[in-house]
């Protein structure tokens, strides 16, 4: 199953907060994060990272971008 | 995908901050006053004098380094294709914290650029700003925990996002059409400082330029003085801090080459020693800061990437310095005004009672 983490619309710094409440809580190893800006991007492939995730995919959706993110 | 953005590494970062500082520093060779080569704050107040939304003689100059922040950031977010018109994330709420981030910086004499740019000349005074600074981010990071959030945008016309920029270009053009006349204090419509450090700036074209290339380098950057504090506290990162201690640090020394620095608590440039309320001033900002997510240089810088929020915040601050001078909440070298202190209090009550009420409604 993938999770899917909604942050579109959301400023700074709340899809990295969403994005690292799913990675820590969540019980989906399979993560999709939705942002609507560049900086958003960034900073949740950023963060993923940090966390030792894998960011398996970014690519362009509508406005924004999803982020495919897999729990290290 | 896209080519990555090399200015959104971690060396990209550090040479930003260093431009900045750099820059900041020459500014104030250049003729901008003491410890303020950029203070966004500062010169925000300094646009609302020269509009005469207040009347302290001392502090009226439309300054085209604010000018250039926004344009630079609308050039760069078109050329890399990342001009994203948004609104609707509680302009309301963005404009009162507007109000209160400029009282609080005002206290203190300074946005946390300039406390930066303070220290790295030598101002023993900016150790309090800062530490309040950090304070008020944490508490910030408090509410950032507990689900605080000002709600969603939405996507909006092109043009929405244009009308900050728009703005910034009609006050570039008033300045071209009542030029500063020597010791005249005011040109046509515009008032012009003769003392006092809105009379201290460098040449127009040259601070607009130096504007619109750190705007452009910020956009890129996403360069954030708050959340270089705010990162660090709430996720352990030091990406964005990497840039602002490049700024101090690059700041310090083009202060040195250039015969800028002097260490000490008093007489130092638009400063005060009241050293309460230069930590609660900045307090005040940094918590108005991290509930409305940006320090005043990145509202800019997002304004000019099309978020009307941000541009609504700027608004507010550029209110909120009339109100701070027409009311006397703003310092002094002599120190705090009349009515400061209650003010900073009625500003933290405001901030917690924003933070306290705004929550997610949906996990």
């Amino acid at each position: 199953m993938t999770t899917t983490v909604d942050a579109r619309g959301l400023s700074c710094p709340q899809p990295v907060i969403m994005t690292l409440d799913e990675i820590k809580k969540g019980s989906d190893k399979d993560i999709v994060v939705l942002v609507d800006t560049d900086t958003s991007k960034e900073n949740v492939v950023r963060a993923a990272t940090s966390q030792g995730c894998q960011v398996k995919d970014v690519s362009p959706e509508g406005e924004g971008y999803r982020i495919a993110i897999v729990k290290g | 995908m896209q080519a990555k953005n090399i200015f959104a590494t971690r060396g990209g970062i550090i040479g930003v901050g260093a431009g900045i500082g750099i820059l900041a520093a020459v500014l104030q060779k250049l003729g901008n006053p003491g410890n303020m080569g950029i203070c966004v704050a500062c010169f925000e107040r300094d646009i609302a004098g020269g509009l005469g939304l207040h009347r302290a003689d001392v502090v009226q100059y439309i300054r085209p380094e604010i000018i250039g922040f926004v344009l630079g950031s609308l050039v760069a977010a078109y050329l890399f294709n990342e001009y994203r018109p948004r609104v609707g994330s509680a302009p309301i709420v963005r404009f009162v914290l507007g109000v209160f981030a400029m009282i609080g910086a005002l206290v203190f004499l300074g946005c946390p650029w300039r406390a930066v740019l303070r220290l790295a000349g030598g101002d023993g005074n900016a150790i309090l700003g800062l530490a309040g600074l950090t304070f008020g981010i944490w508490v910030g990071t408090l509410f950032l925990k507990n689900g605080y959030n000002l709600g969603r945008t939405q996507v909006t016309h092109a043009a929405v996002g244009w009308m900050l920029p728009l703005i910034m270009t009609g006050f570039l053009l008033l300045m071209i059409v009542f030029p500063q006349v020597p010791n005249e204090p005011k040109s046509g419509v515009l008032f012009y400082s003769v003392k006092g450090p809105g009379s201290m700036h460098a040449p127009l074209a040259l601070a607009l330029i130096v504007g619109l290339g750190i705007g452009f380098l910020a956009q890129r950057s996403r360069f954030c003085t708050m959340g270089a504090i705010r990162d660090l506290v709430l996720f352990g990162q030091t990406h964005l801090l990497t840039g602002f201690i490049s700024l101090v640090v690059f700041a310090f020394v083009t202060n040195l080459v250039l015969g800028q620095f002097k260490a000490g608590f008093a007489g130092q440039p638009v400063a005060h020693s009241a050293h309460i309320w230069n930590f609660a001033g900045m307090t005040l900002a940094g918590l108005a800061f991290a509930l409305a997510g940006g320090c005043p240089g990145r509202q800019l810088f997002l304004s000019g990437e099309g978020d009307g929020d941000a541009a609504v915040f700027v608004l507010g601050m550029i209110v909120g310095a009339g109100f701070a001078h027409n009311f006397g909440l703003a310092s002094s070298p002599t120190g705090v005004g009349p009515y400061g202190i209650p003010a900073v209090i009625i500003g933290l009550l405001v901030c917690l009672f924003i933070g306290f009420t705004m929550r997610r409604k949906s996990a």
